[in-house]
């Protein structure tokens, strides 16, 4: 099998999700266009969304969401040991992502809220990588297409990979958007990892960090541009909460 | 033969968006037990919303269903903005249902040609159609882009919408885009043909149980956006009493909830808008409709799939008059400046799927009190509770093999298209 002239056999993959909206799988269905070329890179070994058929031979293993309820760890285990390379995909996968505003709350008084007296299972929002070895982990709610693709085209070929280092910022620059700072905004666009080409910001909505924190991020700096431009630090607060990838940040503020 | 016994255990079913399980038990060639159980870990939405400022709740309730959520998005914005009385300036509101469209057109092939075929033509996925039939697998895959791209040009992405906001949308479609978008609509006309003459060589399953229809009805067009809530049975309520639609409870065998109105259950989604709204169709959806026999009130389940092509038709005509609308429109408001004020109201929509409702409540700053939402599919689940009983029934009257009742019972549960992770959010 030949890919941009490299040479590999065809990849077994599994994809398997958690807590989740199911939203980074449906993204490997789009670019409908070259769909049939990318599928045929591939040996579908387990997808349930999709297909029927179920293998537990796999190279690689696609993960998606979070973790929230016993049985989904041994689950997740029962995969890792099957999988030569376990890769984290999605936000809530990476970070937990929205599911983790859960955890703001007791989970007693949660249930309570949505299920009355009646039990129902649940744990605390866990990413993937609080339960078992991540490879490699590609950020986004949802992720895009393009960077799944290349990444696991990099993984059969042993080619490196890298996730942009930049911010989104610098992505939405190359656009010549107007910055939304200058609108009266809060946008997590100067932190926030690259490699969505900047896709809210573009849309003229903020940017809420779900790709996570770009690397050497000058957060000190940042919270003086929000205090310089009189913002509201509770609303920066919720933001930063908004996809549970700044904690660290957020709690080094207080 | 008469069969004996028989246990069908579907854990996870397959080819359908989240976690459902089939359990059918029949003892002495009797049935015993068929159960529709959903083992979705819930997310709990509605508490997460709570204390949250209005403008990021549709950025977070999109985030329910990745299939849907541009309806999710519609959904808690137009409950956010009949608590607050905001008004959407009619730009807005166009390409507001354009979105719309484009979200249901990507769905509906979705689930046509991904999901729902392959047990027709017994494959286990859609792969090996793409050797053995390559024109309609690629009708299909044109479909479901065309719908894609208008959901990209009207809110920013295919999931979790950009430009979806409260007050109107924060960015408009460059018209020469539009003129773009039109004229890939009119290239996938053929491919709705083709769609439709290759459905009709499939076989649907001969199976009815008559059952109630819920649906949003305006009077004057078929309905995406608001509405009054209506039923074949002869309910209608306002848009804000939509628990006296629902009326939740729980089983203890499944993680999602069930609802029911007149009868013990009913049914949502693309066969329940058809069978409450078909007179406001377009004509060649409604030319489609006929060459299948789709008649109101049609009571088969595996009737919503060819339902879903009748709405695709519809969907693909009425989108290139909304596009020739907004290219005449001068896009100059596309949204109202609105301030925070104390309101509870509901929104609903009709998601692919089916009816679905956010009801929000907001303290005068503009922050979320409480929140409420209504999953299409979480109505569905008693309608296919109470169906696979009835379908195993008939399968064991006309001595069906084990294999056949359990592929049937899948190919029910299909129909419906569930949106499991959806339904338990």
């Amino acid at each position: 099998m030949q890919h941009l002239g490299f040479s590999h056999k065809k990849i077994k993959i599994g994809s398997f999700d958690f807590t989740c909206c199911e939203g980074c799988q449906l993204q490997l269905a789009n670019h409908e266009s070259t769909l049939p070329a990318f599928l045929d890179l591939l040996d579908i070994r387990n997808f349930r969304e999709i297909s029927s058929e179920k293998h537990d031979d796999y190279d690689i293993a696609l993960v998606e969401g979070s973790i929230t309820r016993e049985d989904e760890i041994e689950r997740l285990k029962t995969i890792r040991k099957n999988a030569k390379v376990l890769i984290a995909y999605g936000t809530c996968a990476c970070f937990g992502g929205v599911n983790s505003l859960k955890n703001n709350f007791p989970i007693e008084e949660t249930v309570r809220e949505v299920y009355g007296n009646n039990s129902v299972d649940t744990l605390p929002v866990r990413r993937i990588g609080d339960v078992v070895k991540v490879d490699y982990s590609i950020p986004g709610c949802p992720v895009s297409k393009e960077e799944v693709e290349r990444i696991i085209i990099s993984v059969a070929t042993g080619s490196m990979i890298n996730l942009p280092k930049y911010p989104v910022c610098v992505e939405c620059k190359q656009q010549l958007n107007t910055c939304l700072f200058d609108l009266g905004e809060i946008c997590l666009g100067p932190i926030t990892r690259a490699g969505c080409n900047a896709v809210c910001t573009t849309g003229k909505t903020v940017c809420l960090g779900c790709r996570g924190p770009a690397d050497d991020i000058n957060f000190e700096s940042f919270l003086q541009l929000v205090a310089d431009r009189q913002l509201s630090l509770d609303e920066l607060d919720e933001k930063l909460g908004f996809y549970n990838c700044f904690e660290e940040f957020r709690h080094d503020k207080s | 033969m008469t069969k004996v016994d028989c246990n069908i255990d579907v854990r996870h079913l397959t080819r359908v968006e989240g976690h459902g399980n089939i359990h059918i038990t029949i003892q002495e060639g009797k049935l015993v037990d068929a159960t529709w159980a959903v083992v979705e870990t819930p997310r709990f939405f509605e508490m997460m919303v709570k204390g949250m400022s209005s403008e990021r709740v549709p950025f977070l309730t999109s985030r329910i269903c990745g299939i849907c959520s541009i309806s999710h998005s519609l959904a808690s914005i137009r409950s956010l903005e009949r608590a607050m009385a905001i008004t959407v300036p009619p730009s807005a509101e166009k390409i507001r249902l354009l979105a719309m469209h484009g979200e249901t057109l990507q769905s509906h092939a979705l689930h046509l040609f991904f999901l729902a075929i392959p047990d027709f033509v017994n494959t286990p996925n859609v792969l090996p159609l793409i050797k053995s039939h390559p024109d309609i697998v690629q009708s299909g895959l044109r479909l479901k882009e065309a719908g894609n791209a208008i959901s990209a040009l009207t809110t920013g992405r295919f999931t979790h919408p950009v430009s979806l906001v409260l007050g109107g949308v924060s960015k408009a479609p460059e018209k020469g885009e539009l003129a773009e978008l039109r004229q890939r609509l009119e290239r996938v006309l053929p491919d709705l043909d083709a769609a439709r003459d290759f459905c009709a060589t499939l076989s649907i399953p001969d199976f009815e149980r008559e059952t109630e229809f819920v649906s949003l009805h305006n009077g004057s067009t078929y309905p995406f956006i608001g509405g009054d809530l209506c039923s074949t049975d002869g309910v209608r309520k306002d848009e804000n009493d939509y628990l006296a639609m629902t009326n939740e409870y729980k089983e203890e065998f499944t993680t999602s909830k069930f609802a029911k109105l007149s009868r013990q259950s009913f049914a949502a989604g693309a066969l329940a808008r058809f069978n409450n709204n078909h007179v406001f169709l377009h004509p060649k959806a409604k030319e489609t409709a006929s060459a299948f026999g789709l008649v109101p009130v049609n009571h088969n389940p595996f009737m919503n799939n060819i339902a879903q092509l009748v709405e695709c038709y519809h969907i693909v005509h009425d989108a290139i008059a909304l596009i020739d609308a907004l290219i005449d429109d001068p896009l100059e408001e596309l949204k109202a400046a609105w301030t925070p004020k104390a309101g509870k109201a509901t929104g609903a929509v009709e998601a692919p799927r089916g009816i679905l409702y956010h009801n929000m409540e907001v303290d005068d700053g503009g922050r979320v009190l409480k929140g409420d939402c209504i999953i299409p599919t979480t109505q569905n689940n008693a309608n296919i509770h109470l169906d696979l009983s009835a379908l195993a029934r008939q399968a064991l009257q006309e001595e069906k093999t084990d294999k056949e009742i359990q592929q049937l019972c899948e190919m029910l549960v299909r129909s419906y298209d569930p949106c499991i992770s959806c339904s338990v959010h």
